[in-house]
């Protein structure tokens, strides 16, 4: 078996898999049902995973639903992303020991010595991981930590069959077909035969697989698996013009609408901690009674009054101003500073924003009167699937 | 091949060092400057000098207070310790400003993009330096190199600064020492006491004084953003060209390595696109934006 190649395994195979993982020293985990969300945690078994589970997604709403079946990947993505994996949403980087000498320094380092082996991330969470591989690794100075624990990480990635009605990995290539990050990529068949073609991303991949019950993948599984991913990408109903976006949002600086938004946006950051993308981050240091120093370095947002302070007060005061920084950075300036889209189209920010603000949607506005060619986004007609996960509350903070 | 790999996940490659973890440096030299502000001298306790360019700041830690990106005030043309001037404004600069001789205060760096000077489009021609308050601090070691500019061609410093009162003024011998050495130095206040005879208003009103040449005219400027602005301008105005007229912009900045986020200027991370950038291109037109 080699990159490239495929094969198809049965749930006993995954099983197996998932087991060699562990007995070879990999710390295994994947996504877990955990009160009321999809959300990455530790597995030993299939049986972990969100066995028979759909979730109805649309702006402001999450829920899952159970379907009664054994299909494991019949969902898009929960409010956790696998960032928080590699970059934790905090982070001791260093303190002083305690012989009372402030400059003699002690590091946590990156945690577990066991490297991460990933079962069933989705093609846009690899993407993401690919864009903070650009903030934390590709600059002047590459992050040890994130580094270290990415380096030996082993990803299995599971390919979208059922996309919710806040995805737009289509518009943004990043989905429902992984491309590359992977060391396997499952698809699982259509019907309860608990198959899943295998197409293999890397040595280390090839070699879990081999260790495990396996068959050659024959023309017509190859073929129900496209036909799975293209009833997927067909499925989605959102767009963004990502080819035009970047410049269109770079000339709306003074659009009303920024103002518009800010009547409904609270300001709570919710979009920020569910982005797989954002790298936001505050370095404090503290001090104890025995005098310890220590550094930490945590998930901030740029929703915070604080972001942006400067002695005197902060730059971006109004909700306006931050909404718009926010918007900007995902889909604009990023490409400036990381040569790359800062969105992947997970969707995450629209079902988790309690007002269900649906950044396709203000894309769309800001963009639309213009009178280059149109809009450059937005949702489609509502489809059945759009109406029906839009009824139902709001889903909260995650 | 499957132990093989199981072999190969279990042992890390060694971290590399933590680029949030500042070098310790001793204080070898402090002087207050005015009431608030204080140039502290450092010396690395490992005795290793990083090499800097003039615009170009450290993160400084007051240990157990925090960190903030103070610029390097030092000239190259100094041998010796590297200096920082704090203004006392929070936590951490008052921190800063209260250390004392043989006090031990963390530094990582040099960061950004400094002055340009030494490099090849300010050899030569006119430069004109125009600083407010303690903008003057990351431009002291710019203006020793440029008086000092060996082959410049005729080309002449303008310094000119800017303060509250004259109790805040910082660098005096500096200022006399570049008079000295050839530069046209101009002072001005934003208000004077009884007696003050020199020059009252804001910097820019200095700017019709000077008959600097438009066409061979680097412009050099640090201090609020307003006042960058408006000298800006009036330099455009006077024929100078904007891609030579080169600001340093501040945001709030927490790594100084392009990974927290904070320190946003539209396209530019400053502390690594910046903090000097020319105010030519898109610089003009973010300074108009509200909130950017
Ligand atoms: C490139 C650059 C060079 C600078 N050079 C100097 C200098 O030479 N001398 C000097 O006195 N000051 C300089 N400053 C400003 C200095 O960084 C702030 O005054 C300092 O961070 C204030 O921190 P504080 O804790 O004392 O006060 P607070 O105002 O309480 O600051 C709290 C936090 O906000 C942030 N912050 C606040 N003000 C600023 C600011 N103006 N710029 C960036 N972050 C800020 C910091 O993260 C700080 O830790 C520079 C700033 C930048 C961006
Ligand atoms: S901006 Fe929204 S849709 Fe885009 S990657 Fe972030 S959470 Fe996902
Ligand atoms: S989640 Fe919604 S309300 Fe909260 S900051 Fe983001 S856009 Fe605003
Ligand atoms: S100071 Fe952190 S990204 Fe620039």
């Amino acid at each position: 078996m080699r990159t490239g190649g495929t094969a198809t395994i049965d749930r006993h195979g995954l099983d197996l898999l998932i087991a060699a993982l562990a007995e070879a020293g990999f710390d295994t985990k994947g996504p877990v049902v955990r009160e009321g969300a999809i959300m990455p945690g530790a597995i030993r078994t299939s049986a972990d995973l969100p066995v028979g589970v759909r979730d109805a997604q649309g702006p402001g709403h999450y829920r899952l639903e159970h379907s009664g079946d054994d299909r494991l990947f019949d969902w898009a993505v929960g409010p956790g992303s696998w960032n928080a994996e590699f970059f934790p949403p905090s982070q001791e980087l260093w303190r002083s020991t305690s012989t009372g000498d402030i400059t003699s320094h002690a590091r946590p380092g990156p945690g577990s010595t066991r490297p991460l082996a990933i079962v069933g991330a989705r093609p846009c969470e690899l993407a993401a991981l690919a864009v903070l591989d650009r903030v934390l690794l590709d600059g002047a100075v590459t992050d040890p930590d994130y580094a270290a624990r990415r380096a030996d990480a082993f990803v299995m990635v599971a390919e979208c069959g059922t996309p919710a009605a806040t995805c737009f990995c289509t518009s943004m290539g990043t989905g429902p077909a992984a491309t590359g990050g992977f060391d396997l990529a499952l698809t699982e068949l259509d019907g309860g035969g608990q198959r899943y073609v295998v197409r293999v991303g890397s040595d280390r991949g090839a070699a879990f697989l081999e260790g495990v019950p396996h068959a050659g993948a024959v023309p017509t599984d190859l073929t129900a698996r496209d036909r799975r991913l293209a009833s997927a990408a067909a499925a989605i109903v959102r767009t963004v013009n990502s080819d035009r976006v970047a410049g269109l949002l770079a000339d709306s600086i003074d659009h009303p609408h920024w103002d518009e938004i800010a009547e409904r946006c609270l300001a709570c950051g919710n979009c920020t901690m569910v982005c797989p993308t954002c790298f936001c981050s505050d370095v404090s240091d503290t001090t104890d009674l025995t005098g310890e120093v220590r550094r930490d370095r945590t998930w901030s947002s740029c929703f915070d009054l604080d972001h942006s302070y400067l002695h005197g007060g902060s730059v971006r005061v109004s909700v306006s101003s931050r909404y718009r920084q926010w918007l900007t950075h995902k889909l604009s300036t990023w490409w400036d500073q990381f040569d790359t889209s800062g969105c992947v189209g997970c969707g995450r920010c629209v079902a988790w924003c309690p007002v269900g603000i649906d950044l396709t949607e203000e894309v769309a506005v800001i963009t639309a009167d213009d009178g280059r060619a149109g809009p450059a986004s937005g949702p489609l007609p509502a489809t059945e699937s759009e109406s029906v996960s839009e009824s139902g509350s709001a889903g909260g903070t995650p | 091949m499957l132990a093989e790999t199981a072999a190969a996940v279990r042992g890390r490659p060694p971290l590399g060092p933590e680029p949030l973890e500042p070098v310790p440096h001793r204080v070898v030299g402090c002087r207050k400057e005015t009431d608030d502000v204080t140039t502290l001298s450092l010396e690395s306790l490992s005795g290793a000098t990083p090499t800097f360019a003039p615009g170009q700041f450290n993160m400084l830690t007051a240990y157990g207070v925090g960190e903030a990106a103070i610029s390097v005030s030092s000239s190259r043309r100094e041998a010796g310790a590297l200096r920082h001037t704090v203004r006392d404004v929070g936590p951490v600069s008052a921190a800063l400003c209260r250390a004392r001789l043989g006090d031990v205060v963390g530094v990582r760096g040099p960061f950004g993009k400094s002055w340009g000077v030494g490099e090849a489009d300010l050899a030569t021609g006119d430069v004109v330096v125009v600083a407010g308050g303690i903008g003057l601090a990351p431009l002291r070691g710019a203006i020793d190199e440029l008086v000092h500019r060996p082959d410049a061609d005729g080309g002449r410093v303008f310094v000119l600064t800017g303060a509250r009162d004259p109790s805040q003024l910082i660098f005096g011998d500096d200022l006399e020492a570049w008079g000295r050495a050839g530069a046209v130095v101009a002072v001005t206040v934003d208000t004077a006491p009884r007696g003050w005879t020199g020059h009252v208003g804001l910097v820019t009103s200095l700017l019709g004084g000077i008959d600097c040449d438009p066409g061979t005219t680097t412009a050099l400027i640090c201090g609020p953003e307003i006042m960058m602005r408006f000298t800006a301008k009036a330099l455009v105005d006077r024929g100078i060209d904007p891609r030579r007229i080169k600001l340093s912009m501040e945001r709030n900045m927490q790594c100084g390595l392009g990974w927290c986020g904070h320190c946003q200027l539209g396209p530019y991370l400053l502390c690594r696109d910046g903090p000097v950038l020319p105010y030519g291109g898109d610089v003009a037109r973010l300074m108009t934006e509200r909130e950017r």
